[in-house]
């Protein structure tokens, strides 16, 4: 599974993507930022107020409480700031 | 014709009003967002998700096409380094008559702010921080849908 992070999620896990391999356990997107947090203090940091994150899979926003399915892409980034 | 751009160098306002004006239209309306200088900043960045941010603007532009029956929608979004003046983004559009014009380059703009991938990073005396998302962004976009989430 493919992992990209942006702005400061980015920032704070130190690169901006990175390849994994979730146990069978991680089946929601926010299971998956349980998960990763485990990685480094980084990864701690930037993933731990879930309510400050949003998240895409596959390229679509999707609620941290969906299911991972058979994603390949998965992102997670503060909300937008655009225009 | 749909033209959606995501791009590091600067708009030019000229091209972009003339090609859309090319599509016979009676009416073309524009929005362009300009880095503000008024509050210190000195430099901004922006971000974005290669391939998902392009995906979101073609598909607002498509829904704004289907929906005010539009002959034209235009999206140029700059990334990168700026600086106080710079043009952000351009939303052009263009119809028969007014109303319609108007009204779909008002969503595409609301709309974007909400729903494309994209961060900004500013700077002031020096110190770089993300801005944070606005709930007026959230309330302005909301007001092109209905209460059940079909458009109004």
């Amino acid at each position: 599974m493919q992992l990209l992070y942006f702005a400061w999620v980015r920032e704070r896990v130190g690169t901006g993507e990175e390849t994994v391999e979730p146990p069978e356990a991680v089946r929601t997107v926010a299971d998956l930022a349980d998960w990763l947090r485990g990685r480094s203090a980084g990864h701690a940091e930037a993933l731990s107020d879930l309510a400050r994150l949003r998240a895409a899979v596959d390229q679509r926003f999707v609620p941290l409480d969906s299911e991972l399915g058979p994603a390949k892409e998965v992102a997670f980034f503060p909300p937008v700031t655009g225009g | 014709m749909i033209r959606v751009s995501v791009d590091h160098a600067p708009i030019d306002i000229g091209t972009e009003l003339a090609g859309i004006e090319e599509t016979g239209a009676g009416a073309v309306a524009s929005f362009t967002g300009v880095v503000r200088a008024d509050d210190g900043v000195t430099a901004m960045e922006l971000e974005h998700y290669p391939g998902m941010t392009e995906a979101v603007l073609c598909d607002l532009a498509e829904q704004a096409m289907a929906r005010w029956g539009l002959l034209s929608a235009v999206i140029v979004h700059r990334v990168g380094p700026m600086v106080p003046g710079d043009r952000v983004v351009l939303v052009a559009t263009a119809a028969a008559h007014r109303r319609e014009a108007l009204e779909a380059c008002a969503f595409l703009i609301d709309r974007l702010k909400t729903d494309a991938p994209f961060w900004k990073r500013e700077t002031r005396d020096g110190d770089a921080r993300w801005v944070a998302a606005r709930a007026s962004d959230d309330q302005a976009a909301a007001r092109w849908t209905g209460p059940d989430g079909s458009p109004d």
